[in-house]
């Protein structure tokens, strides 16, 4: 065999641009593709769900205001972190994420586990004014939300979009997407609640903002919140149930 | 050797009998500076709102949320790309001896076609149309329009090699070449998408949790790698050498450095994902190559100082040549800290603080604007026919202001982001937590302003440039006495 010169790569541009394709694809692949392959990857945990219409409005009332820029959603296997913020987070919790909101920086706390730890009317009053209930608080402040309707019009779009990257949207949460945001935060009118309650256990159902006329972003953002962190029930499960 | 330096002395006359289009390298370099000042100006203006909070003025369109992402993306695809654009359409044609290929309109295209994109992406930000995944916040139709733009440079990037009058292709094209293919990969990989209609706005990601994640941070990572590095290293290899009027120190090295710098780099995505959900294995695969980094990084470092080798004495003479080897000089720290930061110990503190924003901007701010501003400096007075630039004098107080804003940014975010990570884990006597979180972030105020500070010198130093840019373009000047006055028996002046 002849012996190699990398001259022959510095007079032919295809295959300098072959070699280098070749040379960056390998540690992706090798990297990413197990994801999908080793089964255990997701920890086999019960509970988590996709998210209500109204919960994925929220969350992408969430993406479109770039908290992920501030808060993380990614509690890690630490003791600090597990009296501050709860149980470490699970690759399960996030496998209807998309995409995934892990967050990179904490100038704010963790939210991996924020729902439930603080109530309706906090959250609108802390996303409407945040330093009128932590005066130490650096976020901006979201009052317009209290006012701005719900777009949701195209809802079943969303959800149908959803399925076809992979959430197990069914056939009746896609027919009935609109009637279910309008029953989650709208708990006195005349809506199938139970109905809700069984394609979506533990939603937060409540007037989230308040306001039993209107369907603000807020509602939608709260029932989000809301439901952070609580669709597995880590009592069930111990940590050997858990490991990847 | 002879390979690696050949291509460089391009004799005066034997450039004359090429139509190298100069045109679209002086639309991109004006837009390098453009969208500079804006990416810095953005920049002081999230500091400032971290500092003080009611900056976000209560407004859906300038909170820090949405802003941020304006900030990033104009520092990175607007003022680094605009500058990798302008310096690699510059150098490949010099380098080859070949003007660009497609002609004059084509490249316009180019030009008008990224600006274009660029624009796209930043009003969406304001308007609140993201994907959310950092450095890939733009929605999918802003993606579609930046994968052809980006697939027509890479095809007259190649076209214009394939036309060379040199047998071989310098090693700054190999650089920008990967840059450009591998970016391509990342790109479509990672925003692979479902929009939700054909005439909305908004899509889902094909991806998801944890998969979705590590896809996120290899292309991140790798935006790092080789938008931010190997693309600017084919700077520092054409114009470090041009300015010094020294050769590459060493053509071997040059050629490990390439191929172990793209290999090492792409594995090293899963250091921002340490501790986290992602399975433990890919964590320490990314840690390992992470810490391997550090070798071929520093390979490069040193290939780039060591051409000053024999000419170190133009450092104290020509303020950019200063430009361009400090940048290299705070590429080798920002390419020490990092590895240092991957190894998961010190990332279990480091991580989510703001000793990873003073990391990247010690790179961004110290390596990649430096890097830039020196070849700017080197390009205008070639560009458009200047002995030299208006005012040395001004290149140096820029040179001083921009290192004293890095400095107060990268060591007050060290404090806090140390600081913050303590704070977090600390424990008092009777085994409680010994803050609450809003405690962290109000002790972080006095190093916020600090470092708001840091970006105002770091602004002002780019405003000078601009100014003295606009004097060298006018021309009219006196610069013979100027140079005089600085430069002894005329060391610097090319």
């Amino acid at each position: 065999m002849a012996k190699f010169s990398h001259a022959v790569l510095e007079k032919n541009v295809i295959l300098l641009l072959i070699g280098t394709l070749i040379t960056v694809s390998i540690g992706g692949l090798v990297e990413i593709v197990p994801l999908y392959t080793i089964k255990s990857t997701i920890e086999p945990v019960k509970g988590v769900r996709p998210y209500s219409p109204l919960e994925l409005m929220g969350r992408n009332i969430y993406i479109r205001e770039g908290c992920y820029s501030c808060h993380s959603q990614m509690v890690r296997p630490f003791r600090d972190e597990n009296e501050r913020y709860g149980h470490y987070s699970l690759a399960a919790e996030s496998m209807y994420d998309h995409p995934f909101q892990w967050g990179s920086k904490r100038t704010g706390p963790d939210l991996a586990r924020v729902g439930g730890k603080y109530s309706n009317a906090w959250h609108v009053q802390h996303l409407a004014d945040p330093r009128s209930v932590e005066p130490g608080s650096v976020m901006p402040a979201y009052p317009w939300m209290l006012t701005r309707e719900l777009k949701v019009k195209d809802i079943a779009d969303h959800l149908r979009a959803n399925r076809t990257v992979g959430v197990p949207y069914t056939d009746e949460m896609i027919a009935k997407a609109a009637a279910d945001v309008a029953a989650q935060a709208d708990p006195e009118g005349d809506h199938d609640l139970d109905g809700l309650r069984k394609r979506y256990p533990k939603a937060a159902i409540a007037d989230f903002d308040g306001d039993p006329k209107r369907l603000t972003e807020m509602d939608a953002l709260v029932a989000y919140l809301q439901i952070l962190g609580r669709m597995v029930d880590f009592k069930k499960y111990k940590t050997k149930d858990l490991q990847q | 050797m002879t390979v690696a330096t050949g291509t460089v002395e391009t004799a005066p006359e034997r450039a004359a009998t090429v139509d190298y289009n100069m045109d679209v390298v002086r639309q991109f370099t004006i837009a390098t500076m453009f969208w500079g000042v804006a990416a810095f100006l953005v920049g002081v203006f999230i500091a400032l709102q971290l500092a003080f909070p009611m900056l976000n003025l209560d407004l859906p369109w300038t909170t820090f949320g949405r802003l941020r992402p304006l900030h990033t993306s104009a520092a990175i695809f607007a003022f680094g790309g605009n500058a990798l654009i302008a310096t690699s359409l510059y150098v490949v044609q010099r380098t080859c001896r070949a003007s660009l290929w497609g002609g004059p309109a084509l490249a316009s295209f180019l030009f008008w076609g990224y600006q274009f994109f660029i624009v796209l992406a930043g009003t969406g930000y304001v308007l609140g149309i993201t994907q959310s995944k950092e450095y890939a916040e733009p929605e999918w139709y802003v993606d579609l329009w930046l994968t052809v733009i980006w697939v027509l440079y890479l095809v007259i990037y190649l076209g214009t090699i394939m036309r060379r009058k040199e047998p071989h292709i310098y090693v700054a094209n190999w650089f920008y070449l990967a840059f450009i293919v591998t970016i391509a990969m990342l790109h479509v990989v990672n925003n692979l998408a479902v929009p939700v209609s054909w005439f909305g706005t908004k899509s889902y990601i094909l991806w998801s949790g944890v998969q979705d994640a590590l896809t996120q941070w290899w292309y991140g990572h790798n935006a790092v790698g080789f938008f931010l590095t190997a693309g600017f290293l084919g700077i520092m290899y054409y114009f470090i050498p041009k300015r010094a009027n020294r050769p590459v120190y060493s053509y071997r090295l040059s050629i490990v450095h390439f191929w172990s710098l793209i290999f090492i780099y792409i594995w090293a995505g899963p250091h921002h994902l340490h501790y986290t959900a992602l399975p433990d294995w890919a964590q320490s695969l990314g840690m390992m190559f992470s810490v391997m980094l550090w070798m071929p990084s520093w390979g490069g470092m040193i290939n780039g100082l060591m051409t000053l080798s024999g000419a170190w004495d133009k450092l104290r003479t020509d303020p950019v040549l200063r430009f361009l080897v400090v940048a290299v000089g705070f590429y080798g720290m920002s390419t020490f800290e990092g590895p240092v930061m991957s190894i998961k110990p010190v990332n279990a503190l480091s991580h989510y603080t703001d000793w990873t924003i003073g990391h990247v901007h010690s790179g961004a701010l110290g390596w990649v604007a430096f890097i830039s501003f020196g070849a700017v400096y080197f390009l205008v007075p070639k560009l458009w026919n200047r002995r030299e630039l208006f005012s040395l004098r001004l290149v140096s107080y820029h040179f001083w202001i921009a290192t004293l804003g890095i400095v107060l940014y990268i060591t007050s975010m060290w404090i806090s982001g140390i600081m913050q990570g303590l704070m977090w884990r600390a424990y008092n006597d009777l085994g409680f937590l010994q803050y609450s979180f809003v405690e962290t972030v109000e002790a972080m105020h006095p190093y916020y302003v600090i470092r708001a500070l840091g970006g105002i010198l770091f602004l002002s130093g780019a405003l000078i440039m601009v100014y003295n840019l606009y004097r060298t373009v006018k021309g009219n000047y006196a610069d013979v006495a100027e140079t005089a006055e600085l430069v002894p028996a005329g060391a610097a002046a090319e």
